[in-house]
């Protein structure tokens, strides 16, 4: 086949080319793996300075500073922790923000209607259960779709962003679902110890998730699938259900992430999750996964979430007009796209011919 | 031959649609062989090759392995039973070491606490130990495939066969993309496989290749048998009146 010669000529000439400049590639290579936690140190040093300069104060020594960029970033990183995975496997899933604004309009409306019989405790369960649930509906169809129909993800995906939003808002009755309840008071704006009790639940599911991606034999066949599909039903494994489980995986993240929007405004919205469908890509893709799949780690995912809540939080901070922040991130990503790229060209990646 | 063989393929016949791909072929593997599979494109080496590897299901015939009927629904039965194929595109996967990539599908699991963690650094251990027993050499093995030479993946690919005890090696075009020195280092992979007892169908277009490795040639043309030859009896120009129809 052509496209295997292809494939090898290339590796051989890329190797060739990285015999010939190995200084170069050690360094690319050394900055494409470092460049998440790189920008993030960048961005706390320049805004700790002009906080020093401008305001005679400090930005990263100020726990409420800390703290604040903590919950920013918790609703981002939960979306992109189910896109992790999905992205590594060679797919995406632009539903998540609809997804979670489905589930937390899901979780308030069982609030309010079990309050009355099931106590704040009895419901606050019931509410969880069902919203982890209902997400699971979503996240099937968009596993179904894109393992046994053969849709491309980004299109079933889309499909799934605009069903989920219509549901969301239906549901909703086009508006927010306030609740009342004790035990979500509790969960959305205390703290244990100084930590906020919605940051201490995201970091036990960036944990799971991150035993599962690194250690789980599924983690190892996500990789596979993504690095070579055809090697993988060569081999054997299931792929189908490897991706069904994805989606379904992406889908309870978010409505986790849906959860905890409810807990922490004491309202469900429908569009809680939507201005984080392209935050949850962008800190993936910052983290350093390759958006054709076969790399990325949740580490690398949670550094993403942070440059991008530290780049929100830290405008603010310094009094800049908030659509900077856009900007900002939007150059962020595109940076560290090259900076891959480059890495990828002399270390012998997968390159086009030129 | 002496010794029975490890494979037995009998009048084989495969069609899809009104597109006879195969047409009674017969052909026998015996352990410690290396048969060379020729013939033009569209003769029918693939469909032969998926047949026996589970892939496709014959419409007519029977394959033996050693010495039993066998029919395969899939290429994992196949595998399961010992017959290992090396696809022409490798099957790799490049983001991974030579490690995980000798146990793809079949990972190695360790316990920790209760739970199961994949075992990267045993089958790490257990791929580098398959890969010396074959005689190659790979520096880095925690890297990915990506960073290796051809020779290096195709290795890889063969040492996956050989580490789950294969004991029918189907090569497709194991030497096309590679360069002149790796193609050496194949070949020779090839002929310890020979000495190790595993019987190889090797398919080749080139005819240098498979009279340096092979001792049988069965070459087809149009979903039949055109010949069978000894290398030791035939030559070239033989072999290629055979595949050409003159």
């Amino acid at each position: 086949m052509p496209e295997s010669i292809r494939r090898f000529s290339t590796v051989v000439d890329t190797l060739t080319a990285t015999e010939v400049e190995s200084g170069r590639a050690n360094w690319l290579t050394w900055l494409a793996a470092a460049r998440a936690w790189l920008f993030l140190a960048i961005l706390f040093a320049v805004f700790e300075m002009w906080a020093r300069f401008a305001y005679h104060t400090t930005f990263l020594f100020n726990p409420f500073n800390v703290q604040s960029i903590a919950v920013f970033a918790v609703a981002p990183l939960l979306l992109a922790l189910g896109q992790t995975l999905v992205i590594i496997s060679g797919g995406i899933d632009l539903s998540v923000g609809f997804t979670m604004g489905f589930a937390a309009v899901v979780f308030a409306h069982c609030l309010n209607l079990t309050a009355g019989f099931l106590g704040p405790v009895g419901s606050f369960v019931f509410g969880v259960l069902v919203a982890l649930l209902a997400s699971v509906i979503p996240g099937l169809i968009n596993g179904l779709l894109i393992a046994k129909l053969k849709v491309p993800p980004f299109i079933g995906t889309l499909g799934m962003y605009g069903v989920a939003r219509g549901i969301a808002f239906l549901l909703a009755g086009g508006t927010t679902v306030p609740v009342s309840n004790n035990i979500l008071a509790i969960l959305g704006n205390g703290s244990i110890f100084g930590f906020p009790i919605i940051v201490l639940v995201t970091i036990i599911i960036v944990a799971v998730m991150h035993f599962v991606l690194s250690q789980s034999r599924y983690g190892q066949h996500v990789y596979a699938v993504g690095g070579n599909r055809q090697a993988s039903l060569r081999a054997g494994i299931n792929v189908a259900r490897n991706t069904i489980v994805l989606y379904i995986l992406s889908a309870i993240c978010a409505a986790i992430g849906g959860i905890l929007y409810t807990a922490r405004f004491s309202a469900g919205a429908a569009q809680a999750g939507e201005p984080l469908l392209l935050d949850s890509i962008a800190a993936v893709v910052i983290g350093g996964a390759s958006l054709f799949g076969g790399s990325g780690t949740v580490v690398g995912t949670i550094i993403g979430a942070l440059i991008i809540a530290v780049i929100q939080y830290g405008l603010v901070f310094v009094n800049v007009e908030p659509f900077w922040q856009f900007v900002a991130v939007g150059v962020v990503i595109v940076i560290s796209v090259l900076v891959d790229q480059s890495q990828r060209r002399v270390g012998g990646g997968k390159v086009d011919e030129e | 031959m002496k010794n029975s063989p490890i494979l037995e393929v009998r009048e084989l016949s495969k069609r899809f649609g009104g597109v006879h791909a195969l047409e009674k072929v017969s052909l026998d593997l015996h352990p410690g062989e290396v048969l060379a599979l020729a013939g033009d494109n569209g003769a029918g080496k693939s469909t032969l090759i998926k047949t026996i590897s589970g892939v496709h299901k014959p419409d007519e015939g029977t394959i033996s392995y050693d010495g039993n009927q066998v029919t395969f629904d899939n290429p994992q039965q196949a595998r399961d039973h010992g017959i290992e194929t090396i696809y022409q595109d490798l099957a790799l996967a490049d983001n991974l070491d030579a490690g995980a990539n000798v146990f793809l599908g079949r990972e190695v699991m360790k316990r920790v606490l209760g739970l199961a963690l994949v075992d990267r650094k045993r089958m790490r251990n257990e791929a580098a130990d398959t890969l010396k027993v074959l005689d190659i050499r790979i520096d880095r093995l925690d890297l990915p495939l990506r960073s290796m030479s051809g020779g290096q993946r195709q290795a890889v690919a063969i040492g996956r066969a050989i580490h789950w005890k294969a004991k029918v090696l189907i090569m497709d075009e194991p030497t096309a993309a590679l360069g002149v020195p790796e193609q050496r280092k194949v070949k020779a992979l090839t002929r310890s496989l020979k000495q190790s007892g595993v019987g190889v169908i090797f398919i080749s277009h080139n005819l240098v290749d498979i009279f340096e490795v092979c001792d049988r040639i069965v070459v087809l043309r149009r979903g039949i048998v055109a010949g069978e030859r000894l290398i030791s009896n035939t030559n070239p120009d033989e072999i290629v009146r055979l595949m050409v129809g003159g």
